[in-house]
């Protein structure tokens, strides 16, 4: 037993967190940075966080991740970070030549209470930050929200480039949310096919899953460009998906360049991918293309051909609110039953929202926003489920009550595939109800005794 | 930035250090010219190297903070200590588990390594103080779990805010009255790397818990083993040696140890240090306290692990344990030698380059040596200047404010535990014969003459070095990892391991060789260019018949 002193009985605890379903918000800003094209992000703090932030986001993407620090030490801490950040700045734009830098802030600069705009503005006027290139910056000290909301706040912070030019671009910004690479090409992949012209942004595809080809590029070819984001001003609207990560940029934009939007789910599953490209079509003016539908008459057919090991299957859920409110959705559609869902991130409408798409299950459902995955476990101990859905922490748990394990969401340490293929869209949908099946079917053949071990389903 | 592959195939250190600086602004150049050294070779007549100093800002750095020191390297790999981090929820989350520290708790024992403790502090306890919530969030541990001791750490808001986290501890300890409550005020910013940390850990576990479990515990030939953490299952190997050479391992710092360990590491009668970086001092205190010497070993390498045993057994001086050390090494050598011819074939005459932490970049090049491959290139994260250039240069440093930061605990022979455990004679005699007690060459005067040894590596660096010294394996920390794979080069973790490993002992040396065929002799590195870039000339168009 990994987790053996892990009661059952669940017993109140008001401020001691154990395994937590969260981490802290600047990673979150360092992620989103990476999906702006020629961005370094930079950690105005101490280099630790920095270090740590890096080391966990190329343990998931299993890519490099660039990223400045301030690199504080006691006296930063008791005077200030701003020479350190001015230094720093110049030294980022003569050894690495971005085109912008993203800064975000920790907890330790953020208490003592450095003022990144002003920091900025000094720069400008030392001619630190060099004629055409771009600083913005995020406050994301870790003592409020997650690492969900920290990512909301940079892509809230690169609306901070949008200059509307005055004539509208035909272009529909879409705002992907913390999704993988994969996810994101995605997305434009289907609003290619369904003829739209969008601006997504950020965009990490072909910056967090890039070739192997004997070149190091500090700044891949992908991601958004300032050209782009600077457009965003003047697009035909904004689609946000995720509520958490994605619907304080499209506001943004909407309160200052009128750009109107409409904040929709995540497209995980069949009714939220739906209602994405129920949006895109309408927005656009366009025609859904055969294609799209095609793509969801297949989902539509192996959810029918496989609902017997779907049926009431009970699920554990952990991850970030916008992701795992799709994924409730979802499941509940194929007519699973997820029993327990944990979310670390704070925000009130979560618990509201799972009780209104579970509301019809047949199962008493566990829901908590600021819970950690030690209550999970407890939770789980008392109501055994068929599955557990969520990040590699959850696989000591997985291990200890025997119950199989898919890896989705953040952090994914232990296992390949979740930077190429998506899980988002309708082709999403196939891959998610894949690994499930396959997670619940090796499950089936491992428990069978030999007389019922059976070759065909 | 994209780099392009140009070899400098007869390199010229001096040109490759020109190189490397070339793009600073002055200032930065200034500081890391002092930082890169080209080895002579010459014992302890090396030029002095920079080292423990601040790493500059904007530049990207290898290097964690003092937080990561303390409780990621030093105090996690405790199995029942409760580590409770105060402060945001970050620093503990990413400090949960990723160090790969094995343990093996055993059916009843306590293990509370795979648990991440928080108080997840918010903005109200930023603003109002979180010495309330601190406490609470100990009594709630305690409620729970009911384990014999329970660790706190500090985080930077935590130091900011003045949280006097030692006050809350000491309270609890009184009150629980079964429980070691203690703190670590090893705050991030503190310090200019994760050597700080390690510092502030050791001290407190010096101070809290070293000495309280007089007990005598059975067994032979009795020794500490400081500084090996049991990355991979490390520490197993060497204990599996240890225990068929008949020497008893008292307490590990720290892999696969308990608080038991700890409490009674003051009963062993000879101290072993691997890492020498994150842990002499304690062997220094543990002798000027309790009496009892040290010395440097090293179980990286099936030769190193060899000179290590004969070096304990000579120690002791007892015959018996000197044969036995002898028929142990002559059983597991053969196994070893063969798999170091097998892969010398292929890897003999290869190159390597080094910069981990703050011994791993010297013992490493034990097993390269043993495969015929050399080291070019290598450096520290967050080494002194002892660790490069030998413990003779201890009393020469300078105190700079950063390390000032930093306790140095002063102490005395303990009053009633005090016992050395060699007289005067017997050490002197010991010496005379060859034996060094107290002693670290460093990592230079190992090295060839002409290798380039530098400090603090930042990712720059790194890429040019390999841009222009191509070396066959590259060897660093997951941060590194991939950018210096796009490169085409292997590279392996020398901190996790890539999930590999024991690479310590015998066994260790085995993994460790075939891992390193398998990495510079895979077939992947030529792939790097499709058919069509190798050869973009389209000279004629397929005619289909
Ligand atoms: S919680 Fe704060 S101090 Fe810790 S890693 Fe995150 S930003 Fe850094
Ligand atoms: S080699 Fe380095 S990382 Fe490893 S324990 Fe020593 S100081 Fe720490």
């Amino acid at each position: 037993m990994l987790l053996r002193h892990t009661p059952k009985e669940v017993t109140e605890r008001s401020v001691l967190v154990i395994n937590p379903a969260k981490t802290c918000q600047p990673i979150g800003a360092m992620y989103a940075a990476l999906g702006i094209h020629g961005c370094l992000p930079h950690s105005h703090g101490a280099q630790g966080c920095c270090a740590y932030h890096r080391s966990t986001l190329t343990r998931h993407y299993k890519e490099p991740v660039p990223a400045g620090t301030s690199s504080f030490t006691e006296g930063a801490s008791v005077f200030g970070g701003q020479a350190n950040l001015l230094q720093a700045i110049s030294n980022i734009f003569s050894v690495y030549e971005p085109e912008i830098i993203a800064v975000h802030t920790t907890c330790l600069s953020e208490t003592i209470g450095d003022d990144l705009p002003q920091i900025r503005k000094k720069a400008i006027k030392e001619g630190k930050l060099p004629k055409g290139k771009y600083m913005i910056s995020a406050s994301t000290p870790s003592y409020v929200g997650s690492h969900v909301t920290g990512f909301s706040t940079m892509v809230k912070s690169m609306t901070g480039l949008a200059e509307p030019t005055g004539k509208k671009n035909g272009k529909v910004n879409i705002i992907p949310g913390w999704v993988e690479p994969a996810d994101m090409e995605e997305l434009k992949r289907l609003a290619a096919l369904t003829g739209v012209k969008t601006i997504l942004f950020p965009d990490t595809s072909g910056v967090l899953n890039g070739p192997l080809s004997g070149e190091y590029k500090m700044f891949p070819d992908g991601g958004t460009t300032i050209a782009e984001l600077k457009s965003t001003a003047d697009s035909i609207g904004t689609l946000a998906l995720g509520e958490w990560c994605s619907a304080a940029a499209a506001r943004e934009l909407d309160s200052r360049h009128k750009v109107p939007c409409k904040v929709l789910d995540m497209p995980f599953g069949l009714k939220a991918t739906d209602r994405f490209i129920d949006a895109l079509r309408t927005v656009a003016g366009v025609p859904v293309p055969d294609e799209v539908s095609l793509e969801r008459g297949q989902l539509v057919d192996m959810i029918s051909d496989m609902h017997q090991y779907f049926y009431r299957k009970k699920v554990a859920l952990v991850g970030d609110p916008d992701q795992l409110i799709a994924m409730t959705e979802f499941l509940v559609s194929i007519d699973m039953c997820p029993v327990h869902i944990v979310t670390g991130t704070p925000g009130k409408n979560f618990e509201k929202r799972i009780r209104e798409i579970t509301e019809e299950m047949p199962f008493e459902v566990n829901v908590k926003a600021k819970g950690d995955m030690f209550l999970l476990h407890q939770w789980i101990k008392n109501e055994p489920v068929d599955l557990i859905m969520g990040n590699t922490y959850c696989k000591h748990m997985a291990r200890d009550e025997d119950i199989p394990l898919v890896r989705w969401g953040f952090p994914i340490l232990d296992r390949q595939g979740h930077q190429y293929f998506p899980t988002v869209g309708y082709k999403g949908g196939l891959r998610l109800l894949e690994k499930i099946l396959n997670a619940l079917m090796d499950r089936m053949d491992r428990d069978a005794p030999e007389e019922s071990f059976e070759l065909v389903y | 930035m994209a780099t392009t592959a140009k070899k400098l195939v007869q390199w010229d250190p001096a040109e490759v250090k020109a190189e490397l600086l070339k793009k600073y602004p002055p200032k930065v150049a200034r500081k890391r010219a002092k930082q890169i050294m080209i080895n002579e070779a010459l014992e302890n007549e090396t030029p002095e190297i920079t080292a423990n100093v601040r790493a500059t800002p904007g530049i990207i750095t290898m290097r964690g903070c003092t937080y990561a020191g303390c409780k990621g390297v030093i105090m996690g790999p405790t199995r029942d200590i409760v580590n409770i981090t105060h402060g945001p929820i970050g620093c503990g989350f990413y400090s949960w588990l990723t160090r790969r520290n094995q343990t093996a708790a055993g059916p009843d024992g306590e293990n509370y390594m795979p648990y991440c403790f928080s108080t997840d502090m918010q903005d109200a306890d930023i603003i109002f103080g979180g010495e309330k919530k601190l406490e609470k969030a100990i009594q709630e541990a305690y409620d729970l779990f009911h384990p014999k001791s329970i660790a706190v750490f500090a985080t930077c808001p935590v130091g900011l805010i003045g949280d006097d986290i030692h006050t809350v501890t000491r309270r609890m300890k009184e009150k629980f009255g079964d429980c070691n409550v203690y703190a670590f005020s090893c705050e991030g910013y503190k310090g200019v790397s994760q050597s700080a940390g390690h510092h502030i850990a050791n001290n407190q576990v010096f101070r809290h818990i070293v000495g309280e479990n007089d007990a005598v515990k059975p067994g032979d030939y009795k020794i500490n083993l400081l500084g090996e953490y049991n990355i991979g299952g490390d520490g197993f190997e060497i204990d599996r040696i240890l225990k068929m050479c008949g020497i008893t391992n008292i307490a590990t710092f720290s892999g696969n140890s308990t608080y038991d360990q700890f409490a009674s590491a003051h009963t062993a009668d000879l101290n072993t240090v691997m890492c020498h970086r994150s842990i002499n001092y304690v062997a220094d205190m543990l002798e000027t306290k309790y009496g009892i010497p040290w010395i440097k070993v090293n179980f990286i390498g099936a030769g190193a692990t060899a000179k290590s045993l004969r070096k304990i057994a000579e120690y002791f001086g007892d015959q018996k344990l000197i044969d036995r050390v002898e028929t142990v090494i002559a059983e597991e050598m053969p196994a070893v030698e063969e798999a170091a011819q097998e892969v010398r074939t292929r890897t003999e005459g290869k190159t390597a380059m080094m910069f981990v932490g703050g011994s791993r970049a010297h013992h490493y090049q034990e097993l390269f040596n043993e495969m015929g491959m050399k080291t070019i290139s290598a450096g520290y994260e967050f080494a002194h200047r002892d660790d490069y250039e030998g413990r003779q240069v201890i009393p020469d440093l300078k105190l700079d404010a950063d390390s000032r930061n930093i306790e140095e605990l002063v102490v005395e022979p303990d009053e009633t535990r005090f016992k050395p455990r060699k007289t005067p004679e017997e050490i002197k005699a010991l010496e005379k014969a060859g034996y060094r007690f107290k002693h670290y060459d460093g990592l230079n005067p190992d090295m060839d003459q002409g290798t380039l040894i530098i400090d603090d590596l930042n990712q720059y660096e790194a890429e040019k070095l390999v841009e222009l010294m191509k070396p066959d394996i590259f060897c660093a920390g997951i941060k590194e990892k991939f950018s210096i794979q796009k490169l085409g080069v292997p590279m392996k973790q020398l901190h996790s391991y890539d999930s590999g490993g024991p690479y310590a002992g015998f066994k260790g040396a085995v993994n460790f060789y075939k891992e390193i065929d398998r990495l510079v002799n895979s077939r992947v590195w030529s792939y790097m260019k499709a058919p069509w870039q190798e050869n973009p000339q389209l000279s004629a168009a397929y005619v289909w018949e």
